[in-house]
């Protein structure tokens, strides 16, 4: 099995090679046979890692410790859906998975556009693109870090009796899906840069790229969320520190792609309505694209110190070689192409709309670059001073605060603020109220004690940005209702469908707020850590803690202890928690199992952490106001993003076409 | 003035204000990277620069809330050990176990015992061999740090 797998492996990467050749060579000769067989070998390229994938997933299922990966990431005890994550698990596996999502993702393109004519110039170099990158990741896996090692002495294979399984920590169901969206993510951004560079080498002179890959765009964008709160929903309830972000160079190295594909959701709606910023959109799909490489490499370089990072390993130098070759022909392709690229219209005045998105981008960009900085900041330092020093959390929070606001802040003024040129009393009309709205909520907190700065100010924006985005949908709402008889629900479902994507975008921008009342919510954090007996009783906030009980047992796994903790408030019994403390037979580690009485205004969070050698239960106590509707954005900003997809009842006529006398002269296309 | 004049003033005074920012955050939270021999040799400054210093953890002493502990390094050969007091406040993550790789943030006691605040243990999902280790080998079961 080990030899068809490797088998699979090299056939799939001499096919991807002879695909980029054949696409290449296709196009720049004009051989349509050449360009049709290339578009076969992707197929072939599919099967033949689709069935490597499936021939390591079967020897994981089968408990094959004749191969080494088997041996290193699971073990016969694990459950059935445990032992199917142990195909990412690993350095091989995950680059094998990362190679099936790609050639995935290549198949379904070159199949959904095989009939299009407005791509066959650029479908070639589109082809080329996405083989390119699958090509270097094949040969990472067929060459590099192959997932089919047998174990063995000498010559003999040695199958081992078990294997060495899956930590507990992370059999935890949203460790399950967590890999598996953060990748969605990352490999789908290579579609939109496939379609930029296809535009840019065939001289495309409109934006049909971007018209094409919006929705790859979104959807790769929304894994990508979904991974990164994933991984955060995870940190929070299994490892029992009660934080959720710790900006660690690799949860970072997830949020930069993230926050450049943010920009670029935003920055593409300028091309398409004004023409504008044709050359920062090429930029930002490419910087989007490196920076999910740049993520790859982060993780397995050992380039800086990470608890995440896999192992040390000799991929580094490869992703380098990779990175400086990708971002040397995009730059020198961007700049080739630039007479291609230019705006059609120019910024008229600082208060526009358009000045906002520009706003927009550069503030998501500054906290890009800023995190960047933190993450390198040990390879920099080492580099310019000789000595190795890293910065913390606090450095990112000072730094990202600030532009979370200022960003919370454009999301209420950029919707309702006009094209062009905004007036004086239009912004009157717009913004008088939210503001006052906004001002008012902010003297209340303060009256009602609330100091801590940045926790107002946030409240304040999120009471602003809801208002200005309640008032655009009221205003649509009652409009609509009035004209169609209708109540108000059918109104706003029936204006939301007419502009999905703008009534879409601005759920969206609710999920973003009601995260942001969350991400607030920790300035009130309450903690405190103690020694008590059984019998006694504490207090944490507004609740009364008393350990009622202790009980223990043991099964073939593990030894465990769960404290029995009651929690009132006043006189009322809120919840009984059991958190627990678990060691483990084989491993003999230890491990915490938190217990969290839910509710929206906060979390109650308790960490058994330990026995005193007099018998006394450790107890790491916890009240997270707010955090829950950090969750509960997550879900608001996933049905925006969907409500985007949805195709629009009403087709738009840009605004772009209205505008007279600002836009220079198209450029020359040449074809 | 012209738009893109505005514009620019009022970028330039954004990014002047977070590059002030950054600049404060680093100078404030800056951790020096070290070996154990380069502490060593470190002399008194070592009780004054936050430090961030990494190795295998050996004997662990749970008690009550302080946790001590051994951490070894291999420079040149050699084993080099240190004896860590953690009295920080976060919970010690679960990874942190005998055998595990760590991180320890904080300063030298005038004791020659390593006061850490913070912790961090490699994370469970990325246990891996180091390139070179033979597979069924005693060290192969222990996780790396990067």
């Amino acid at each position: 099995m080990e030899n068809i797998g490797g088998l699979c492996l090299i056939l799939a990467f001499c096919l991807g090679v002879y695909s980029v050749l054949a696409s290449v060579i296709g196009a720049w000769k004009q051989r349509p046979f050449l360009l049709v067989s290339a578009q076969r070998a992707v197929y072939s390229v599919w099967v033949l890692v689709a069935t490597a994938s499936a021939l390591l997933v079967y020897a994981i299922m089968t408990d094959d410790f004749s191969i080494q990966y088997v041996w290193a990431h699971s073990n016969k005890a694990m459950a059935t859906i445990y032992k199917f994550t142990a195909w990412w698990g690993g350095q091989e596996g995950s680059l094998l998975f990362w190679s099936f999502i790609l050639s995935s993702y290549t198949a379904v393109v070159v199949f959904t556009t095989r009939k299009k004519h407005e791509y066959r110039a650029m479908m070639p170099w589109i082809t080329a693109v996405l083989m390119f990158t699958l090509v270097f990741f094949l040969m990472l896996v067929a060459f590099v870090e192959h997932p089919f090692r047998i174990l063995a002495i000498g010559r003999a294979a040695t199958p081992m009796d078990d294997g060495r399984g899956l930590d507990p920590l992370l059999q935890y169901w949203t460790m399950v899906i967590h890999p598996p969206f953060l990748y969605l993510g990352y490999v789908g951004f290579v579609v939109p840069f496939a379609f930029a560079m296809g535009s840019l080498i065939t001289k495309q002179p409109g934006d049909g790229w971007i018209h094409t890959t919006r929705r790859w765009a979104l959807i790769t964008w929304a894994f990508q969320s979904t991974g990164i709160l994933l991984g955060a929903g995870w940190a929070y309830a299994v490892l029992g520190w009660g934080g959720y972000w710790g900006w660690d160079p690799v949860e970072n190295a997830s949020l930069l792609p993230w926050i450049t594909a943010t920009s670029f959701l935003h920055s593409v709606m300028m091309q398409e309505k004004k023409g504008m910023m044709k050359v920062w959109n090429m930029v930002l799909v490419s910087t989007t694209f490196f920076l999910c490489i740049f993520g790859t490499f982060l993780t397995r370089s050992g380039i800086v110190s990470s608890v995440h990072a896999f192992a040390q390993s000799s991929l580094g130098n490869y992703f380098v070689v990779f990175l400086a070759v990708g971002i040397g022909a995009t730059t020198w392709l961007i700049l080739n192409r630039l007479p291609y690229l230019k705006s059609e219209t120019q910024l008229e005045s600082v208060v526009s709309r358009e000045s906002s998105f520009l706003f927009n981008n550069l503030i998501l960009l500054a906290s890009c670059f800023a995190i960047l900085w933190g993450t390198l900041f040990p390879v920099i330092s080492e580099a310019v001073t000789g000595e190795k020093i890293t910065v913390d959390a606090p450095y990112f929070n000072r730094v990202n605060i600030p532009i979370g606001l200022f960003l919370l802040f454009l999301t209420g003024v950029g919707p309702l603020i006009a094209w062009r040129r905004s007036s004086g009393d239009a912004l009157k009309r717009a913004f008088l109220m939210p503001t006052v709205g906004a001002v008012i909520f902010m003297s209340v907190l303060v009256s009602l004690g609330i100091h801590h700065v940045y926790a107002v100010i946030s409240f304040g924006l999120c009471f602003f940005v809801t208002a200005t985005i309640g008032s655009e949908f009221w205003k649509g709402s009652r409009s609509i209702a009035a004209k169609d008889n209708v109540n108000l629900l059918r109104g706003a479902i029936e204006l939301t469908h007419r502009n999905t994507r703008r009534y879409g975008g601005y759920i969206v921008h609710m999920g973003i707020v009601v995260m942001f009342i969350g991400f607030t919510g920790s300035a009130f954090n309450i903690d405190r850590t103690v020694e008590v007996k059984v019998g006694s009783t504490f207090k944490l906030g507004r609740y009364d803690l008393k350990v009622a009980d202790m009980k223990g047992g043991e099964n073939e796994n593990y030894v465990w202890n769960h404290a029995i903790i009651e929690a009132r408030s006043g006189n009322e019994l809120v919840a009984t928690l059991k958190p627990e403390l678990r060691k483990y037979a084989v491993s003999g580690s230890q491990t915490s199992n938190v217990a969290i009485r839910r509710a929206l205004n906060e979390d109650l969070y308790l960490n058994f952490a330990g026995m005193t050698a007099d018998s006394k239960v450790i107890l790491q106590s916890y009240v997270f106001p707010l955090v829950s509707f950090i969750w509960v954005g997550y879900w608001v900003l996933l049905i925006g993003t969907l409500i985007c997809l949805v195709p629009s009842k009403i087709k738009l006529q840009y605004a772009k076409m209205e505008v007279v006398g600002i836009a220079r002269q198209p450029q020359p296309v040449e074809n | 003035m012209h738009p893109y004049a505005k514009f620019g003033i009022l970028i330039l005074i954004i990014v002047a204000t977070l590059g002030w920012l950054a600049m404060e955050g680093v100078s404030e939270t800056k951790t020096y990277y070290k070996t154990i021999e380069e502490m060593s040799a470190m002399g008194n400054e070592a009780q004054v620069k936050r430090l961030r210093v990494g190795g295998d953890v050996e004997v662990i002493e749970r008690n009550g809330q302080q946790v001590k502990f051994r951490m070894i390094q291999k420079e040149n050969g050699k084993n080099l050990t240190l004896n860590v007091i953690y009295n920080g406040k976060d919970p010690l993550p679960d990874t942190f176990r005998i055998g595990a790789q760590c991180l320890a943030d904080g300063k030298m006691g005038t004791d020659g015992v390593f006061q850490a605040s913070r912790i961090q243990a490699k994370c469970a999902s990325k246990y891996e061999a180091k390139p070179g280790v033979k597979p069924g080998s005693s060290s192969y079961a222990k996780p790396t740090t990067s």
